[in-house]
Protein backbone atom coordinates (compact mmCIF):
# COMPACT_ATOMS: atom_id res chain seq x y z
CA UNK A 1 0.00 0.00 0.00
CA UNK A 2 1.32 3.63 -1.08
CA UNK A 3 0.92 6.06 0.94
CA UNK A 4 -2.29 8.77 -0.72
CA UNK A 5 -1.76 11.80 1.74
CA UNK A 6 1.21 12.31 4.20
CA UNK A 7 1.82 14.68 6.21
CA UNK A 8 5.16 15.73 7.63
CA UNK A 9 5.86 17.69 10.51
CA UNK A 10 2.38 20.10 9.57
CA UNK A 11 2.26 22.89 12.25
CA UNK A 12 -0.63 25.57 12.36
CA UNK A 13 -0.69 28.94 14.45
CA UNK A 14 -3.30 30.76 15.16
CA UNK A 15 -1.50 33.84 16.92
CA UNK A 16 0.13 32.67 19.50
CA UNK A 17 -1.96 29.38 19.57
CA UNK A 18 -0.84 26.32 18.08
CA UNK A 19 -3.94 24.32 16.84
CA UNK A 20 -2.03 21.60 15.37
CA UNK A 21 1.54 20.90 16.26
CA UNK A 22 4.53 18.89 14.22
CA UNK A 23 2.10 16.19 13.05
CA UNK A 24 2.85 13.44 11.13
CA UNK A 25 0.94 10.89 10.00
CA UNK A 26 0.25 9.27 6.83
CA UNK A 27 -2.45 7.80 4.68
CA UNK A 28 -2.67 4.74 2.39
CA UNK A 29 -4.01 4.04 -0.36
CA UNK A 30 -7.89 2.90 -0.01
CA UNK A 31 -7.59 3.21 4.07
CA UNK A 32 -10.16 4.33 6.44
CA UNK A 33 -8.24 6.06 8.99
CA UNK A 34 -10.50 7.36 12.10
CA UNK A 35 -9.05 10.95 13.59
CA UNK A 36 -10.57 11.09 17.23
CA UNK A 37 -9.43 13.54 20.32
CA UNK A 38 -11.20 15.62 22.51
CA UNK A 39 -13.20 18.50 21.65
CA UNK A 40 -10.55 21.24 20.58
CA UNK A 41 -7.89 18.68 19.98
CA UNK A 42 -7.29 20.40 16.33
CA UNK A 43 -8.84 17.67 14.19
CA UNK A 44 -10.89 20.02 12.36
CA UNK A 45 -8.14 22.67 12.00
CA UNK A 46 -6.23 19.33 10.25
CA UNK A 47 -8.71 19.50 8.49
CA UNK A 48 -8.26 22.60 7.18
CA UNK A 49 -4.46 22.48 6.78
CA UNK A 50 -5.00 19.56 4.28
CA UNK A 51 -8.01 21.19 1.94
CA UNK A 52 -5.97 24.67 1.98
CA UNK A 53 -8.39 26.51 3.89
CA UNK A 54 -5.89 26.95 6.52
CA UNK A 55 -2.67 26.42 5.27
CA UNK A 56 0.07 24.92 7.14
CA UNK A 57 2.52 27.40 8.76
CA UNK A 58 5.20 24.93 8.91
CA UNK A 59 5.89 21.28 7.89
CA UNK A 60 4.98 19.32 4.09
CA UNK A 61 1.54 18.26 2.93
CA UNK A 62 1.68 15.89 0.38
CA UNK A 63 -0.88 14.20 -1.41
CA UNK A 64 -0.28 11.65 -4.54
CA UNK A 65 3.10 12.23 -4.43
CA UNK A 66 2.68 15.66 -5.39
CA UNK A 67 3.58 18.77 -2.54
CA UNK A 68 -0.08 20.71 -1.76
CA UNK A 69 0.60 22.54 0.97
CA UNK A 70 -0.01 25.75 -0.49
CA UNK A 71 -2.62 25.03 -2.51
CA UNK A 72 -5.91 26.80 -2.57
CA UNK A 73 -8.80 25.15 -1.43
CA UNK A 74 -10.55 24.73 -5.14
CA UNK A 75 -7.21 23.52 -6.48
CA UNK A 76 -7.24 21.12 -3.69
CA UNK A 77 -10.94 20.01 -4.20
CA UNK A 78 -10.10 19.47 -8.13
CA UNK A 79 -7.18 17.43 -7.48
CA UNK A 80 -10.02 15.07 -5.76
CA UNK A 81 -10.01 15.71 -1.92
CA UNK A 82 -13.71 16.30 -0.90
CA UNK A 83 -14.61 17.14 2.54
CA UNK A 84 -18.11 17.30 4.07
CA UNK A 85 -18.95 20.00 7.20
CA UNK A 86 -19.24 19.08 10.36
CA UNK A 87 -21.92 22.05 10.13
CA UNK A 88 -23.58 20.96 6.82
CA UNK A 89 -22.92 23.85 4.28
CA UNK A 90 -25.43 23.69 1.47
CA UNK A 91 -26.23 26.37 -1.07
CA UNK A 92 -30.13 26.98 0.27
CA UNK A 93 -31.77 28.51 -2.45
CA UNK A 94 -30.70 25.73 -4.86
CA UNK A 95 -32.40 22.14 -5.07
CA UNK A 96 -30.49 19.63 -3.86
CA UNK A 97 -29.91 18.18 -7.61
CA UNK A 98 -28.16 21.33 -8.07
CA UNK A 99 -26.25 21.31 -4.96
CA UNK A 100 -24.82 18.29 -6.00
CA UNK A 101 -24.52 19.07 -9.63
CA UNK A 102 -22.39 21.96 -8.69
CA UNK A 103 -20.35 19.32 -7.20
CA UNK A 104 -19.71 17.60 -10.27
CA UNK A 105 -19.39 20.69 -12.43
CA UNK A 106 -16.40 22.68 -10.38
CA UNK A 107 -14.81 19.54 -8.60
CA UNK A 108 -15.58 16.42 -10.54
CA UNK A 109 -15.12 17.92 -14.47
CA UNK A 110 -17.91 17.12 -15.34
CA UNK A 111 -19.69 19.92 -18.09
CA UNK A 112 -22.28 22.08 -17.62
CA UNK A 113 -26.20 21.19 -18.00
CA UNK A 114 -27.86 17.88 -18.55
CA UNK A 115 -24.54 15.82 -17.91
CA UNK A 116 -23.81 17.35 -14.95
CA UNK A 117 -27.46 16.63 -13.10
CA UNK A 118 -27.55 12.92 -14.53
CA UNK A 119 -24.70 12.44 -12.58
CA UNK A 120 -25.80 14.11 -9.88
CA UNK A 121 -29.29 12.41 -9.33
CA UNK A 122 -26.66 9.21 -9.72
CA UNK A 123 -25.46 10.06 -6.30
CA UNK A 124 -28.76 10.72 -4.87
CA UNK A 125 -29.97 7.39 -5.91
CA UNK A 126 -26.51 6.35 -3.67
CA UNK A 127 -27.23 7.92 -0.89
CA UNK A 128 -31.23 7.67 -0.90
CA UNK A 129 -32.07 11.67 -1.83
CA UNK A 130 -33.40 10.45 -5.02
CA UNK A 131 -36.85 11.20 -3.77
CA UNK A 132 -36.10 15.28 -3.04
CA UNK A 133 -33.87 16.05 -5.28
CA UNK A 134 -35.81 18.98 -6.65
CA UNK A 135 -36.67 19.87 -3.19
CA UNK A 136 -34.80 23.34 -1.67
CA UNK A 137 -31.71 21.59 0.08
CA UNK A 138 -32.84 24.24 2.68
CA UNK A 139 -35.78 22.08 3.38
CA UNK A 140 -34.41 19.14 4.47
CA UNK A 141 -33.44 17.35 7.68
CA UNK A 142 -30.44 17.38 9.55
CA UNK A 143 -30.12 13.77 8.20
CA UNK A 144 -31.32 14.16 4.76
CA UNK A 145 -28.39 17.03 5.03
CA UNK A 146 -25.73 14.86 6.06
CA UNK A 147 -26.69 12.81 3.71
CA UNK A 148 -26.70 15.52 0.92
CA UNK A 149 -22.98 16.52 2.24
CA UNK A 150 -21.86 12.70 1.43
CA UNK A 151 -23.27 13.25 -2.34
CA UNK A 152 -21.51 16.55 -2.62
CA UNK A 153 -18.58 14.73 -1.57
CA UNK A 154 -18.99 12.21 -4.11
CA UNK A 155 -19.95 13.92 -6.49
CA UNK A 156 -16.06 15.98 -6.61
CA UNK A 157 -14.69 11.85 -7.31
CA UNK A 158 -12.27 12.52 -4.78
CA UNK A 159 -9.63 10.27 -4.49
CA UNK A 160 -9.65 10.68 -0.24
CA UNK A 161 -12.57 11.81 1.34
CA UNK A 162 -12.71 14.28 4.77
CA UNK A 163 -15.60 13.26 6.77
CA UNK A 164 -15.99 15.61 9.61
CA UNK A 165 -18.09 14.61 12.25
CA UNK A 166 -20.92 13.56 9.40
CA UNK A 167 -22.71 12.04 12.66
CA UNK A 168 -22.90 14.26 15.14
CA UNK A 169 -27.00 15.17 15.96
CA UNK A 170 -27.90 12.27 14.24
CA UNK A 171 -30.14 9.38 16.35
CA UNK A 172 -29.20 5.78 16.34
CA UNK A 173 -30.84 4.41 13.08
CA UNK A 174 -29.45 7.75 11.53
CA UNK A 175 -26.29 6.55 12.65
CA UNK A 176 -26.55 3.39 11.15
CA UNK A 177 -27.57 4.35 7.71
CA UNK A 178 -24.75 6.74 7.88
CA UNK A 179 -22.24 3.73 8.70
CA UNK A 180 -23.53 1.44 5.64
CA UNK A 181 -22.50 4.71 3.58
CA UNK A 182 -19.43 5.14 4.54
CA UNK A 183 -18.79 1.63 4.18
CA UNK A 184 -20.30 1.27 0.57
CA UNK A 185 -18.35 4.62 -0.16
CA UNK A 186 -14.85 2.69 0.72
CA UNK A 187 -16.02 -0.33 -1.31
CA UNK A 188 -15.40 2.20 -3.96
CA UNK A 189 -12.11 2.40 -3.46
CA UNK A 190 -12.05 6.29 -2.02
CA UNK A 191 -9.51 6.80 0.91
CA UNK A 192 -12.01 8.18 3.73
CA UNK A 193 -10.32 10.02 6.55
CA UNK A 194 -13.05 10.35 9.39
CA UNK A 195 -13.30 12.87 12.32
CA UNK A 196 -15.40 10.86 15.04
CA UNK A 197 -16.42 11.21 18.07
CA UNK A 198 -18.65 8.22 18.46
CA UNK A 199 -15.97 5.54 19.55
CA UNK A 200 -18.77 2.67 18.29
CA UNK A 201 -18.11 4.08 14.93
CA UNK A 202 -14.71 4.48 14.78
CA UNK A 203 -14.12 1.12 15.94
CA UNK A 204 -16.31 -1.21 13.78
CA UNK A 205 -14.92 1.54 10.42
CA UNK A 206 -11.77 2.29 10.66
CA UNK A 207 -8.39 0.72 9.79
CA UNK A 208 -6.40 2.59 11.55
CA UNK A 209 -6.94 5.74 14.09
CA UNK A 210 -4.81 8.54 15.19
CA UNK A 211 -5.52 10.29 18.36
CA UNK A 212 -5.33 14.20 18.48
CA UNK A 213 -4.75 15.77 21.70
CA UNK A 214 -4.25 19.54 22.46
CA UNK A 215 -2.80 19.82 18.44
CA UNK A 216 -0.49 17.00 18.96
CA UNK A 217 -0.30 13.62 17.73
CA UNK A 218 -0.57 11.07 20.72
CA UNK A 219 -1.01 8.30 19.16
CA UNK A 220 -1.05 5.83 15.79
CA UNK A 221 -2.23 2.36 15.09
CA UNK A 222 -4.92 -0.29 15.25
CA UNK A 223 -8.45 0.32 17.11
CA UNK A 224 -7.80 -2.03 19.58
CA UNK A 225 -3.92 -0.83 20.91
CA UNK A 226 -5.62 2.66 20.57
CA UNK A 227 -8.40 1.91 23.33
CA UNK A 228 -5.72 0.61 25.55
CA UNK A 229 -3.13 3.40 25.36
CA UNK A 230 -2.69 4.64 28.41
CA UNK A 231 -1.78 8.03 26.62
CA UNK A 232 -4.95 8.13 25.06
CA UNK A 233 -7.34 7.14 28.12
CA UNK A 234 -5.30 9.95 29.75
CA UNK A 235 -5.92 12.51 27.32
CA UNK A 236 -9.83 11.43 27.35
CA UNK A 237 -10.25 10.58 31.13
CA UNK A 238 -7.44 12.10 32.98
CA UNK A 239 -4.38 10.85 34.96
CA UNK A 240 -6.03 9.23 37.59
CA UNK A 241 -8.01 6.83 35.91
CA UNK A 242 -5.36 6.23 33.87
CA UNK A 243 -3.66 5.44 36.72
CA UNK A 244 -6.09 3.39 38.39
CA UNK A 245 -6.91 1.12 35.23
CA UNK A 246 -3.04 0.51 35.05
CA UNK A 247 -3.31 -0.69 38.37
CA UNK A 248 -6.07 -3.04 37.65
CA UNK A 249 -4.24 -4.48 34.78
CA UNK A 250 -0.56 -4.50 35.83
CA UNK B 1 -33.75 30.58 -21.30
CA UNK B 2 -35.48 30.43 -25.26
CA UNK B 3 -38.49 31.57 -23.47
CA UNK B 4 -36.81 34.63 -21.52
CA UNK B 5 -34.77 35.33 -25.08
CA UNK B 6 -38.46 35.27 -27.16
CA UNK B 7 -39.59 37.79 -24.34
CA UNK B 8 -37.09 39.47 -24.35
CA UNK B 9 -36.76 40.23 -28.42
CA UNK B 10 -40.69 41.28 -27.93
CA UNK B 11 -40.15 43.80 -25.40
CA UNK B 12 -37.11 45.33 -27.38
CA UNK B 13 -38.92 45.52 -30.66
CA UNK B 14 -42.24 47.81 -29.09
CA UNK B 15 -39.48 49.59 -27.40
CA UNK B 16 -38.06 49.91 -31.15
CA UNK B 17 -41.37 51.48 -32.19
CA UNK B 18 -41.02 54.54 -29.70
CA UNK B 19 -40.05 56.61 -32.28
CA UNK B 20 -43.27 56.53 -33.75
CA UNK B 21 -44.72 58.72 -31.30
CA UNK B 22 -42.31 61.03 -32.83
CA UNK B 23 -42.32 63.28 -29.64
CA UNK B 24 -39.22 64.53 -28.50
CA UNK B 25 -39.94 64.21 -24.58
CA UNK B 26 -40.91 60.46 -25.35
CA UNK B 27 -37.29 59.96 -27.15
CA UNK B 28 -35.52 61.43 -24.35
CA UNK B 29 -37.39 59.51 -21.87
CA UNK B 30 -36.27 56.37 -23.87
CA UNK B 31 -33.18 56.91 -24.19
CA UNK B 32 -32.98 57.44 -20.23
CA UNK B 33 -34.85 54.21 -19.36
CA UNK B 34 -32.85 52.34 -21.70
CA UNK B 35 -29.73 53.64 -20.17
CA UNK B 36 -30.97 53.25 -16.55
CA UNK B 37 -31.59 49.82 -18.10
CA UNK B 38 -27.77 48.92 -18.71
CA UNK B 39 -26.99 50.13 -15.37
CA UNK B 40 -29.46 48.22 -13.71
CA UNK B 41 -28.55 45.35 -15.59
CA UNK B 42 -24.82 45.89 -15.55
CA UNK B 43 -25.07 45.81 -11.87
CA UNK B 44 -27.20 42.50 -12.09
CA UNK B 45 -24.06 41.01 -12.89
CA UNK B 46 -22.48 41.64 -9.24
CA UNK B 47 -24.98 42.65 -7.08
CA UNK B 48 -27.51 40.20 -8.09
CA UNK B 49 -25.91 36.85 -9.41
CA UNK B 50 -22.52 37.17 -7.38
CA UNK B 51 -24.03 38.84 -4.21
CA UNK B 52 -21.43 41.73 -4.16
CA UNK B 53 -23.29 44.97 -3.41
CA UNK B 54 -21.04 47.23 -5.72
CA UNK B 55 -21.30 51.13 -5.63
CA UNK B 56 -18.72 51.25 -8.38
CA UNK B 57 -21.28 51.34 -11.39
CA UNK B 58 -21.03 55.64 -10.90
CA UNK B 59 -16.63 54.92 -11.63
CA UNK B 60 -17.23 53.23 -14.71
CA UNK B 61 -20.03 55.17 -16.36
CA UNK B 62 -17.99 58.22 -15.48
CA UNK B 63 -14.59 56.50 -17.14
CA UNK B 64 -16.53 55.40 -20.00
CA UNK B 65 -18.14 59.21 -20.61
CA UNK B 66 -14.41 60.28 -20.37
CA UNK B 67 -12.66 58.19 -21.79
CA UNK B 68 -15.20 58.03 -24.93
CA UNK B 69 -14.94 62.19 -24.92
CA UNK B 70 -11.31 62.55 -24.86
CA UNK B 71 -10.53 59.74 -27.70
CA UNK B 72 -13.54 61.83 -29.15
CA UNK B 73 -11.26 65.00 -28.79
CA UNK B 74 -7.88 63.58 -30.13
CA UNK B 75 -10.26 62.51 -33.43
CA UNK B 76 -10.90 59.32 -32.83
CA UNK B 77 -14.57 58.28 -34.55
CA UNK B 78 -17.98 57.95 -32.42
CA UNK B 79 -18.17 54.36 -32.62
CA UNK B 80 -14.42 53.41 -32.00
CA UNK B 81 -14.23 55.70 -28.80
CA UNK B 82 -17.49 54.21 -27.81
CA UNK B 83 -15.95 50.66 -28.23
CA UNK B 84 -12.72 52.23 -26.74
CA UNK B 85 -14.15 53.10 -23.21
CA UNK B 86 -16.06 50.05 -23.17
CA UNK B 87 -12.29 48.28 -23.48
CA UNK B 88 -11.05 50.27 -20.61
CA UNK B 89 -13.78 50.07 -18.69
CA UNK B 90 -13.14 46.14 -18.88
CA UNK B 91 -9.61 46.27 -18.21
CA UNK B 92 -10.50 48.94 -15.20
CA UNK B 93 -12.69 46.29 -14.09
CA UNK B 94 -10.58 43.84 -13.64
CA UNK B 95 -7.49 45.34 -11.96
CA UNK B 96 -10.28 46.84 -9.45
CA UNK B 97 -11.98 43.71 -9.33
CA UNK B 98 -9.24 41.73 -8.16
CA UNK B 99 -8.30 44.13 -5.52
CA UNK B 100 -11.55 44.93 -3.84
CA UNK B 101 -13.23 41.73 -4.62
CA UNK B 102 -10.88 40.27 -1.77
CA UNK B 103 -13.62 42.14 0.82
CA UNK B 104 -16.54 40.77 1.90
CA UNK B 105 -20.06 42.61 2.47
CA UNK B 106 -20.21 45.93 3.64
CA UNK B 107 -15.89 46.55 3.51
CA UNK B 108 -16.47 45.60 -0.55
CA UNK B 109 -19.32 48.28 -0.62
CA UNK B 110 -17.38 51.45 1.20
CA UNK B 111 -14.33 50.31 -1.30
CA UNK B 112 -16.50 50.51 -4.27
CA UNK B 113 -18.14 53.27 -3.53
CA UNK B 114 -14.70 55.49 -3.12
CA UNK B 115 -13.76 54.42 -6.25
CA UNK B 116 -15.65 57.17 -8.00
CA UNK B 117 -14.91 60.05 -6.11
CA UNK B 118 -11.00 59.09 -6.76
CA UNK B 119 -11.78 59.28 -10.12
CA UNK B 120 -13.51 62.26 -10.01
CA UNK B 121 -10.79 63.87 -8.62
CA UNK B 122 -7.97 62.30 -10.77
CA UNK B 123 -10.44 63.70 -14.22
CA UNK B 124 -10.66 66.89 -12.00
CA UNK B 125 -6.66 67.63 -11.56
CA UNK B 126 -6.01 66.43 -15.03
CA UNK B 127 -7.04 69.86 -16.24
CA UNK B 128 -5.04 69.04 -19.93
CA UNK B 129 -6.39 66.17 -20.83
CA UNK B 130 -9.94 66.31 -19.18
CA UNK B 131 -10.66 70.29 -18.96
CA UNK B 132 -10.90 69.65 -15.22
CA UNK B 133 -13.53 71.34 -13.14
CA UNK B 134 -14.73 73.18 -16.43
CA UNK B 135 -15.77 70.28 -18.45
CA UNK B 136 -15.27 69.02 -22.09
CA UNK B 137 -16.81 69.44 -25.06
CA UNK B 138 -17.69 66.66 -27.41
CA UNK B 139 -18.19 67.34 -31.45
CA UNK B 140 -21.96 67.36 -32.30
CA UNK B 141 -22.52 64.48 -34.36
CA UNK B 142 -23.24 65.79 -38.18
CA UNK B 143 -26.86 64.73 -38.99
CA UNK B 144 -29.32 66.18 -41.17
CA UNK B 145 -31.74 67.13 -37.93
CA UNK B 146 -32.26 67.38 -33.99
CA UNK B 147 -34.91 64.86 -34.33
CA UNK B 148 -32.85 62.68 -36.39
CA UNK B 149 -29.94 62.82 -33.80
CA UNK B 150 -32.03 61.58 -31.04
CA UNK B 151 -33.38 58.60 -32.89
CA UNK B 152 -29.78 57.68 -33.38
CA UNK B 153 -29.19 57.90 -30.01
CA UNK B 154 -32.38 56.01 -28.93
CA UNK B 155 -31.29 53.43 -30.85
CA UNK B 156 -27.41 53.27 -29.85
CA UNK B 157 -28.86 52.96 -26.42
CA UNK B 158 -31.30 50.32 -27.61
CA UNK B 159 -29.07 48.28 -29.03
CA UNK B 160 -26.61 48.45 -26.15
CA UNK B 161 -29.33 47.24 -23.46
CA UNK B 162 -30.06 44.42 -25.92
CA UNK B 163 -26.77 43.30 -25.71
CA UNK B 164 -26.68 43.69 -21.69
CA UNK B 165 -29.39 41.56 -21.85
CA UNK B 166 -27.99 39.19 -24.52
CA UNK B 167 -24.92 38.58 -22.07
CA UNK B 168 -26.94 38.75 -19.24
CA UNK B 169 -29.25 35.99 -20.04
CA UNK B 170 -26.11 33.63 -21.68
CA UNK B 171 -24.23 34.35 -17.96
CA UNK B 172 -27.23 33.18 -16.32
CA UNK B 173 -27.51 29.98 -18.20
CA UNK B 174 -23.97 29.07 -17.97
CA UNK B 175 -21.34 27.37 -15.87
CA UNK B 176 -20.04 31.06 -15.15
CA UNK B 177 -23.84 32.12 -13.36
CA UNK B 178 -24.38 28.67 -11.77
CA UNK B 179 -20.84 29.37 -10.19
CA UNK B 180 -21.82 33.00 -9.31
CA UNK B 181 -25.07 31.94 -7.70
CA UNK B 182 -23.11 29.49 -5.44
CA UNK B 183 -20.91 32.64 -4.14
CA UNK B 184 -23.43 34.68 -3.91
CA UNK B 185 -25.06 31.63 -1.25
CA UNK B 186 -21.48 30.46 0.64
CA UNK B 187 -18.40 31.38 -0.84
CA UNK B 188 -16.55 29.44 1.41
CA UNK B 189 -18.70 26.41 0.18
CA UNK B 190 -18.03 27.43 -2.91
CA UNK B 191 -14.76 27.27 -2.84
CA UNK B 192 -14.47 24.07 -1.33
CA UNK B 193 -16.46 22.66 -3.99
CA UNK B 194 -13.73 23.47 -6.86
CA UNK B 195 -15.32 27.04 -7.45
CA UNK B 196 -12.29 29.69 -8.73
CA UNK B 197 -13.87 32.09 -7.04
CA UNK B 198 -11.57 35.06 -7.55
CA UNK B 199 -11.46 34.19 -11.58
CA UNK B 200 -15.80 34.10 -11.13
CA UNK B 201 -16.11 37.33 -8.84
CA UNK B 202 -13.42 39.14 -11.47
CA UNK B 203 -15.56 37.63 -14.45
CA UNK B 204 -18.95 39.15 -12.80
CA UNK B 205 -17.20 42.55 -11.88
CA UNK B 206 -15.87 42.79 -15.61
CA UNK B 207 -19.09 42.22 -17.27
CA UNK B 208 -20.52 44.58 -14.58
CA UNK B 209 -18.19 47.23 -15.62
CA UNK B 210 -18.00 46.97 -19.81
CA UNK B 211 -21.52 48.10 -20.44
CA UNK B 212 -21.46 50.79 -18.17
CA UNK B 213 -18.17 52.20 -20.05
CA UNK B 214 -20.02 52.13 -22.92
CA UNK B 215 -23.16 53.49 -22.20
CA UNK B 216 -21.20 56.37 -20.29
CA UNK B 217 -19.39 57.30 -23.66
CA UNK B 218 -22.84 57.09 -25.44
CA UNK B 219 -24.41 59.44 -23.21
CA UNK B 220 -21.57 62.00 -23.65
CA UNK B 221 -22.00 62.05 -27.09
CA UNK B 222 -25.51 62.62 -26.47
CA UNK B 223 -25.56 65.66 -24.35
CA UNK B 224 -22.14 66.14 -26.22
CA UNK B 225 -20.94 68.40 -22.73
CA UNK B 226 -19.49 66.54 -19.76
CA UNK B 227 -18.32 67.48 -16.57
CA UNK B 228 -16.91 65.61 -13.56
CA UNK B 229 -19.53 66.00 -11.03
CA UNK B 230 -21.98 65.03 -13.83
CA UNK B 231 -20.45 61.86 -14.99
CA UNK B 232 -18.92 60.28 -11.66
CA UNK B 233 -22.24 61.20 -9.47
CA UNK B 234 -23.09 58.63 -7.08
CA UNK B 235 -26.65 58.79 -7.78
CA UNK B 236 -25.72 55.98 -10.73
CA UNK B 237 -24.38 53.70 -8.37
CA UNK B 238 -27.60 53.99 -5.89
CA UNK B 239 -29.99 54.14 -8.82
CA UNK B 240 -28.78 50.51 -10.41
CA UNK B 241 -29.03 49.26 -7.19
CA UNK B 242 -32.34 50.78 -6.46
CA UNK B 243 -34.09 49.92 -9.85
CA UNK B 244 -33.01 45.95 -9.56
CA UNK B 245 -34.05 46.05 -6.37
CA UNK B 246 -37.22 47.42 -7.19
CA UNK B 247 -37.72 45.18 -10.09
CA UNK B 248 -36.02 41.74 -8.45
CA UNK B 249 -32.52 41.05 -8.00
CA UNK B 250 -30.71 37.82 -9.96
CA UNK B 251 -33.94 37.98 -12.42
CA UNK B 252 -33.64 38.34 -16.06
CA UNK B 253 -36.26 40.63 -16.46
CA UNK B 254 -36.45 42.47 -12.94
CA UNK B 255 -33.43 45.09 -13.74
CA UNK B 256 -35.59 46.32 -17.23
CA UNK B 257 -38.68 45.96 -15.50
CA UNK B 258 -37.16 47.93 -12.37
CA UNK B 259 -35.83 50.66 -14.84
CA UNK B 260 -38.75 51.72 -16.35
CA UNK B 261 -40.65 51.50 -13.06
CA UNK B 262 -38.30 53.41 -11.39
CA UNK B 263 -37.80 56.44 -14.28
CA UNK B 264 -41.68 56.64 -14.02
CA UNK B 265 -41.68 56.87 -10.62
CA UNK B 266 -38.84 59.83 -10.83
CA UNK B 267 -40.79 61.24 -13.68
CA UNK B 268 -44.06 61.60 -12.11
CA UNK B 269 -42.63 62.46 -8.45
CA UNK B 270 -40.67 64.93 -9.84
CA UNK B 271 -43.40 66.73 -12.16
CA UNK B 272 -45.84 66.86 -9.12
CA UNK B 273 -43.60 67.92 -6.03
CA UNK B 274 -41.05 70.08 -7.81
CA UNK B 275 -39.63 70.76 -4.23
CA UNK B 276 -39.72 67.68 -2.17
CA UNK B 277 -39.16 65.23 -4.80
CA UNK B 278 -36.37 63.72 -3.69
CA UNK B 279 -38.00 63.21 -0.08
CA UNK B 280 -41.17 61.80 -1.81
CA UNK B 281 -38.90 59.52 -4.47
CA UNK B 282 -37.35 58.29 -1.42
CA UNK B 283 -39.82 57.49 0.55
CA UNK B 284 -41.65 55.87 -2.26
CA UNK B 285 -38.57 53.31 -2.67
CA UNK B 286 -38.08 52.53 1.49
CA UNK B 287 -42.07 51.43 0.88
CA UNK B 288 -41.70 49.11 -1.80
CA UNK B 289 -37.80 47.70 -0.55
CA UNK B 290 -40.14 46.93 2.85
CA UNK B 291 -43.13 45.56 1.63
CA UNK B 292 -41.99 44.11 -1.71
CA UNK B 293 -38.64 43.00 -1.10
CA UNK B 294 -38.19 40.49 -3.61
CA UNK B 295 -39.35 43.32 -6.16
CA UNK B 296 -42.00 44.09 -8.20
CA UNK B 297 -41.47 40.51 -10.24
CA UNK B 298 -42.47 38.76 -6.87
CA UNK B 299 -46.03 40.40 -7.03
CA UNK B 300 -46.97 37.88 -9.90
CA UNK B 301 -45.78 35.34 -8.41
CA UNK B 302 -47.38 36.10 -5.14
CA UNK B 303 -50.86 36.59 -6.72
CA UNK B 304 -50.10 33.54 -8.87
CA UNK B 305 -49.42 30.99 -5.66
CA UNK B 306 -52.57 32.40 -3.75
CA UNK B 307 -54.77 31.33 -6.45
CA UNK B 308 -53.59 27.89 -5.43
CA UNK B 309 -55.71 25.91 -2.87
Amino acid sequence: MSALLELSGVTRRFGGLRAVSDVTLSVAQGEVLGLIGPNGAGKTTLVNVITGVHPASAGRVRFAGEDITRLRPYLAARRGIARTFQIVQPFPGMTVLENVAAAAMFAGGVSYGKRARDEAMQHLRFVGLAEVAERSAAALTLAMRKRLEFAKGLAMRPKLLLLDEVNAGLNAAEVDQALALVRAIAARGVTVLIIEHLMKVVLSLCSRIAVLHHGELIAVGAPQTIIEDPQVIQAYLGKRYAKSQAGVHG
Amino acid sequence: MKRDAWIAVLLFALVALLPLSGEAYWMRLGTTMLMYGVLAMSWNFIGGMAGYPSFAVAAFFGLGAYTGAVAQKFGMPMGFAWAGAGLLALAFAALLGLALLRLRGHYFAIASLVVAEVLRELVNSMTGLTGGGMGLNLPIPAMASVDIQARFFFYAMLLLAAVTFAAMLLTANSKLGFGLRCIQQNESAADMLGVDTTLYKVSAFMLSGVFVGVAGAVYASWVYYIEPPDVFDVLYSVKAIVMVLLGGAGSMFGPLIGAAAFLSLEELVWRNYLQVHTGVLGLMIVLLVLFLPKGLLSLSQRLGRRKMP
